[in-house]
């Protein structure tokens, strides 16, 4: 008895055969398109900012010494009393918050009701491409599962000037592909009505991101 | 064994098996012309068309306009998928070995009944009676839902088009926005009617019609067993899927539940990881409009601790491979579902998705769907069209639609005259067109010199004259666009200028509704 599989592969070679395909190896393929720029450091920090802001993202630019004020900073305004981090999260970000952390890891997972009960989540990211403004979490420790980043309403979000690159193909270079990813550019958002953008549906209706920049000469 | 080589290969291939007849949705129940004179008939319908095309339209033109790469990106995207077509067992192969070495299981279907069948007893071992459902073209061109249905499946949809869809009783008319010709108010009257749980106070602002999508559907994203996908993309190389998306829907279904199953038509299936770049660059910029959705999701197989712990990818052929088989009209399989073709072409601006009959509407449904089923399912689409080649201009990775269109309107002129054995001048013309159009030089000419109307046209100038029940009443439609009377490129430089309320010529009727401006750009929109 044939099975299906056998049978689309068959069918497949029989189209193959019907209507012999141009030839054309992978590796001939052209990609005249650009990858990564000239740009960096600074630069590209603010193409990024920019790009952030257009998504309707709040945005926060310190320096990295001024990193666990940021945050601070930044739940006192949200007015997060208890924050959802990973358990790889670096301790120093919290050095001077006191909200109430809740801690997810190995043996310790939160529920999704201790999720949708939280006000907000704290990451950091893999991978930030500028030219799109778009953030990778690729499950890291300081990252966590992806239900951390999904089900709160607020995810605040620390990019380091290590993980800034230029643009989706720069990007992409640096990802494992098979972690599990999350590409997040702005807030969750729909056009599906009458194709006019709106910021926030099931994932967090805030994004806020911490871009930090290294004290320049 | 190699599946490559069985003896039956050898020779003419029998007739490519196309999607079944009775199950799911890529046929109507009326021809084009007959369902699109419902839809030029509902004035409310238009206004909502044209306000939408128009608004993605603007939007699209400036972020494709930042790259100055554009043309590089759709030619590799393109020539990726050529060659993935060529060697799709080798890739179909890979990809099915590397999601079984992360965990994941693989299943073949070779048709609608088929992949329906499988998810169907998939979902009933799990034992669960609701699933949640991402926006997926492949679990809608199946019929899934009313699959699930008769098995006593409750799916829900979560996209917000979908929910509008599903909730108003209703049928996808846009590949990316399907409730894209519901208005805000018509929303608002479908989630106070539909929705039960929704506030009485609700009023049409986007924002607030959102917040009632999230709050209706939190309950069931956080308790759901089973979710159920279609993919953009599968890796070869890695097993890894992605899904492209916005609302977060896509990541609540891929992450919660216990049990993912994702529906992936074979020819969404990309060599390797890299050639994302490619096509996450095409994509959001083709399709809504932005740099970037605002989420992308991607998965191999199972992640101990993360996400559903198991996972069924189901590969479906449902006429894919019949399209496979058809050198000239292959192409229509490299779509990847952007919808820009749909948001620049003059007659479904007019018409409306609903009168292509299949849940691919628009150009890419006018070549694609004929070739699912095969051409006398659908015989009246080929025809649902200028010729203006806007379609073309505007596809990502380059898809000739306008050229695979006459090659189909000759293969049904042919088919018409095999039939009812009589000689057929039309066919002549539709090959004449064929070549014509086959060659850029050639289909420059002819736009310049004789215009392709006059080519193909022999009676009142109307393109697609054919020798059928369909053309009387194509051309008995009175509001069906003539052909240009100058080229597109003209054309297209007089009527999209302006940002706002882009009318195909010689219409006539009201402009397309336009909101009050907040961002001050509403220059040359007061007239
Ligand atoms: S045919 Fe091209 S433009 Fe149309 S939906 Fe497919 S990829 Fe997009």
């Amino acid at each position: 008895m044939s099975t299906a599989r056998d049978e689309i592969l068959r069918r497949i070679a029989a189209a193959h055969t019907a209507a012999p395909p141009p030839p054309l190896a992978y590796a001939d393929i052209e990609r005249g398109y650009l990858t990564g720029g000239e740009a960096t450091g600074e630069a590209l920090a603010e193409v990024l900012v920019d790009r952030l802001r257009d998504y309707k993202a709040l945005v926060r630019r310190v320096e990295r010494t001024q990193l666990p004020a940021a945050v601070a900073a930044a739940l006192t305004a949200r007015g997060v009393a208890r924050l959802v981090v990973p358990d790889g999260l670096p301790p120093a970000w919290l050095a001077e918050t006191t909200v109430d952390v809740l801690r997810d890891g190995e043996g310790h997972r939160l529920g999704v009701d201790d999720l949708d009960g939280a006000d907000g989540v704290l990451t950091g990211c893999a991978v930030a491409m500028a030219e799109t403004g778009t953030l990778v979490l690729d499950a890291s420790p300081d990252q966590g599962r992806r239900a951390l980043t999904l089900v709160p309403d607020y995810h605040l979000c620390v990019v380091l000037p290590e993980s800034v690159c230029d643009d989706v193909p720069a990007g992409l270079a640096r990802l494992d592909v098979t972690r599990p990813l999350t590409w997040v550019s702005g807030p969750s958002a729909t056009s599906d009505i009458e194709l006019e953008r709106v910021e926030g549906v099931h994932g967090p209706r805030t994004l806020e991101v911490i871009v930090v920049h290294d004290t320049q000469d | 064994m190699s599946p490559t080589t069985g003896p039956v290969l050898l020779g003419m291939p029998g007739r490519p098996t196309t999607s079944p007849r009775g199950v799911g949705n890529l046929r109507g129940e009326e021809t084009f012309p007959q369902a699109a004179r419902h839809a030029l008939a509902d004035a409310q319908l238009r206004r909502n068309l044209g306000h939408a095309t128009a608004t993605i339209r603007a939007k699209r033109a400036a972020v494709v306009a930042e790259r100055p790469d554009w043309e590089e990106l759709r030619e590799a995207g393109r020539q990726l998928k050529v060659h993935t077509m060529a060697h799709l067992p080798d890739y179909l192969v890979q990809l099915e070995a590397a999601v079984t070495a992360r965990g994941g299981v693989v299943h073949w279907a070779r048709d609608a009944t088929e992949a329906n069948q499988i998810v169907t007893a998939l979902v009933q071992a799990t034992g669960a009676a609701e699933v949640v459902k991402v926006k997926s073209m492949a679990t809608a061109e199946i019929g899934l839902n009313e699959a699930l249905e008769a098995a006593g499946i409750a799916a829900y949809e979560t996209d917000l088009a979908e929910l509008i869809v599903q909730l108003g009783h209703d049928k996808p008319s846009h590949i990316l926005v399907p409730a894209i010709h519901r208005n805000r108010a018509e929303i608002r009257q479908i989630f106070l009617s539909e929705m039960g749980d929704v506030d009485p106070a609700l009023t049409d602002d986007p924002a607030v019609l959102a917040g009632a999508a999230r709050l209706h559907l939190r309950r069931k994203f956080l308790s759901a067993k089973v979710a159920i996908s279609g993919a953009n993309f599968g890796v070869a190389e890695t097993g890894t899927l992605a899904v492209v998306e916005s609302e977060g829907n896509g990541r609540m279904c891929l992450t919660l539940p216990e049990t993912l199953i994702t529906v992936m038509g074979i020819e969404k299936v990309v060599p390797r990881a890299q050639d994302l770049e490619v096509f996450l660059q095409l994509l959001p910029r083709s399709s809504t409009g932005e740099r970037m959705n605002p989420y992308t999701s991607m998965w191999t197989g199972v992640t101990p601790g993360d996400g559903p712990q198991a996972f069924h990818l189901v590969l479906l052929d449902n006429g894919r491979t019949a399209v496979l088989s058809d050198a000239h009209g292959r192409d229509a399989l490299n779509c990847i579902r952007c919808s820009a073709c749909l948001n620049v072409c003059p007659v479904y601006e007019r018409a409306g998705g609903h009168a292509y009959g299949s849940v691919y509407p628009g150009p890419i449904g006018a070549i694609l769907s004929p070739q699912l089923t095969g051409i006398e399912d659908n015989a009246s689409l080929p025809y649902a069209s200028t010729l203006c080649g806007a379609c073309y201009d505007a596809c990502p990775v380059k898809i000739d639609i306008p050229t695979i269109l006459v090659h189909l309107r000759a293969e049904h002129t042919e088919a018409h005259a095999r039939e009812h054995k009589v000689p057929s001048p039309e066919s002549l013309a539709m090959k004449a067109a064929a070549y014509v159009m086959g060659n850029p030089r050639r289909w420059t000419l002819a736009l310049r010199s004789a215009r392709l109307g006059r080519l193909l046209g022999r009676r009142r100038g109307v393109i697609g004259p054919v020798p059928v029940p369909v053309a009387q009443q194509w051309t008995g439609t009175r509001d069906i666009p003539q052909p240009p009377q100058q080229s597109f490129r003209d054309w297209w430089a007089g009527e999209h200028r302006p940002v706002a309320a882009a009318r195909p010529s010689g219409e006539p009727g009201p402009a397309p509704r336009t909101e009050p401006d907040r961002r001050g750009q509403d220059r040359g929109a007061g007239s």
